[in-house]
């Protein structure tokens, strides 16, 4: 069952001359893991923003076509009734972050649900061993390091248990090595709870390997959806300007020239690695 | 040139952010500076156009000591584009975030009209010159911080962290626009933790841990040595992860460029078959 559906969604910012996002008709099935790419400026974040509602409630704006999320039509849906269904994790945690301490703010949006106390330190603490900050549980979240604070702003969102968690490039301030942790954890949590991830990603090196549904934006326009190896080897879609993950390049130049090596088109250096090394063993 | 000589820098109460830092970039280098969140990379990087000053220590930039002038005189010749643009950006519109500094440093007006035009056309702005940069994209208010800078051709530029939110192309044009000011005989130092573009464009390459320079050299050495790297938490670029895999066939460890990769891979094939 589709737990994100939308028809010819089509949505212009107020004042804008044109519209952000042009007639997009995508499919999410529940417990994806879906990846969205594309230009700078294609359209990805608003698509996101669409799906908790923060697209027309608060930007406002003209929207036309329908979406449904999580079975619900957001735009009868207040922001604050979707937040149960499907959480936002932004690029810079800074801007999400406000409490006290680490706790205080995964705490902050099921205070405002008026959930009763024994429940609400329950799903905290739950959310804080998940992301595995359960430590610096009383640390103001602006005296930690910037990876601990992304950790924070996506226990914030867990903490509310939603069905969607919605991340729109949640590592780029990050060092590599904290990156590759984060989306660890978010592998994790859609393999393990079963939370549908959409990932908002330029850097598909990192991430290509984690998603089973690609989704490729250009000019407002979804341009490709499906099975991220598939659409990772087409030529078109080096051509619009997605990066694509250097072990996919050197499989394809390598096949190009020639190199007898498996079919199935690889999406991380682990993967291209054995297909070299099984196409170089002797015969 | 730009020199730091044993600089030593405490932010105010908190603890020392460089702990005795050494480096010369001569005129036309290009290098990139990597290392961990905290690791003092844009404390080091803030002292080249004198926004910092060293506790302990000297940095002259071409000579002249920073301490001994002011940011405005030292900017003309350095230029620097923070991390975050929302630091940076406060105009209008993006016309006038690019003319700004233009306008500042007293260039007449026809030749703030075509830097503009130029600097637009450059980061692929130009449909956005009527619009406010609060408006745009993260991806893209980025570049407005960036044109806002080249627009006044300094001769010493200083990118914090240049590709985070950039897609392929954009990162593709600026790394040859980098290429292409070091013909010209001029600086480029950024901040980074992105290996690939790294890896793709060879600069030399320095990586810090908590206030110190722990590695300078060149990337096909610094970015394939794992023990290193980690030190610094960066990954290995994808390609010297294919070749730290197929180092049991006896291939070299140290490739990062997938041109070569290919070549060695297809060498060794041939020679098999």
């Amino acid at each position: 069952m589709a737990i994100i559906e939308t028809k010819n969604l089509t949505y212009t910012y107020p004042g804008a001359s044109k519209p952000s996002i042009l007639d997009v008709s995508i499919n999410v099935e529940k417990g994806e893991f879906v990846l969205i790419t594309g230009p700078s400026g294609c359209g990805k974040t608003t698509l996101c923003r669409t799906f908790n509602g923060l697209v027309p409630h608060f930007y406002q704006g003209e929207m036309k076509g329908e979406i449904s999320v999580a079975g619900l039509d957001t735009l009868n849906h207040h922001t604050y009734e979707m937040a149960k269904h499907i959480g936002l994790v932004f690029q810079n945690p800074e801007n999400q972050l406000f409490a006290l301490s680490v706790e205080k703010d995964v705490a902050f949006g099921l205070e405002n649900m008026g959930f009763p106390r024994e429940e609400m330190r329950k799903k905290v603490d739950w959310a804080l061993n998940l992301t595995d900050i359960y430590d610096l549980r009383e640390r103001s979240p602006h005296e930690i390091s910037g990876g601990q604070q992304q950790r924070v702003a996506i226990a914030s969102v867990l903490a509310m248990e939603p069905e969607i968690i919605v991340l729109d490039e949640p590592t780029s301030f990050l060092d590599p090595l904290s990156a590759e942790k984060i989306f660890e954890v978010i592998y994790d949590l859609n393999k393990k709870q079963g939370i549908t991830v959409i990932l908002v990603e330029h850097r598909l090196d990192l991430t290509a390997k984690y998603s089973d549904h690609l989704i490729v934006m250009d000019q407002g326009r979804v341009r490709f959806e499906g099975k991220p190896r598939e659409i990772l080897s087409s030529e078109e879609t080096r051509l619009i300007g997605v990066g694509i993950p250097k072990a996919t390049l050197l499989y394809q130049m390598l096949k190009k020239d020639g190199l007898n090596i498996s079919e199935v088109i690889p999406l991380s250096s682990d993967e291209l690695a054995d297909e070299i090394l099984e196409a170089l063993k002797p015969s | 040139m730009i020199e730091a000589i044993d600089v030593h820098f405490s932010y105010p109460n908190r603890v020392e952010a460089l702990k005795g830092v050494s480096i010369t970039i001569k005129d036309g280098e290009f290098v990139a500076i990597m290392g961990q969140n905290g690791a003092g990379k844009s404390t080091l990087v803030k002292h080249f156009n004198g926004l910092l000053k060293p506790t302990i220590g000297k940095v002259r930039a071409d000579g002249v000591e920073t301490t001994k002038t002011s940011v405005a005189a030292l900017s003309r010749n350095v230029g620097f584009v923070f991390q975050n643009p929302d630091h940076q950006l406060f105009s209008e519109t993006v016309e006038d975030e690019i003319a700004f500094a233009l306008k500042n440093f007293g260039f007449a007006a026809e030749v703030i009209e075509s830097r503009v035009t130029w600097a637009l056309n450059l980061l692929s702005l130009t449909q956005y010159r009527k619009t406010s940069p609060f408006l745009l994209s993260g991806g893209e208010r980025k570049r407005v911080a960036l044109a806002s800078v080249l627009a006044w051709d300094p001769k010493t530029l200083i990118l914090d962290e240049p590709t985070i939110g950039q897609d392929h192309e954009q990162k593709e044009i600026l790394r040859q626009f980098i290429l292409q000011m070091q013909t010209q005989g001029k600086t480029v130092v950024i901040v980074t933790h992105d290996v690939e573009f790294v890896a793709e464009s060879n600069p030399r390459v320095v990586l810090m841990k908590e206030g110190k320079i722990v590695a300078d050299g060149v990337g096909k050495d610094i970015l394939t040595d794992p023990a290193l790297l980690e030190l610094a938490s960066i990954v290995l670029p994808q390609i010297a992860q294919v070749f730290t895999k197929l180092s049991i066939l006896g291939f070299p460890k140290n490739i990062i460029d997938i041109y070569e990769a290919k070549q060695i891979i297809l060498k060794a094939w041939e020679s098999e078959s």
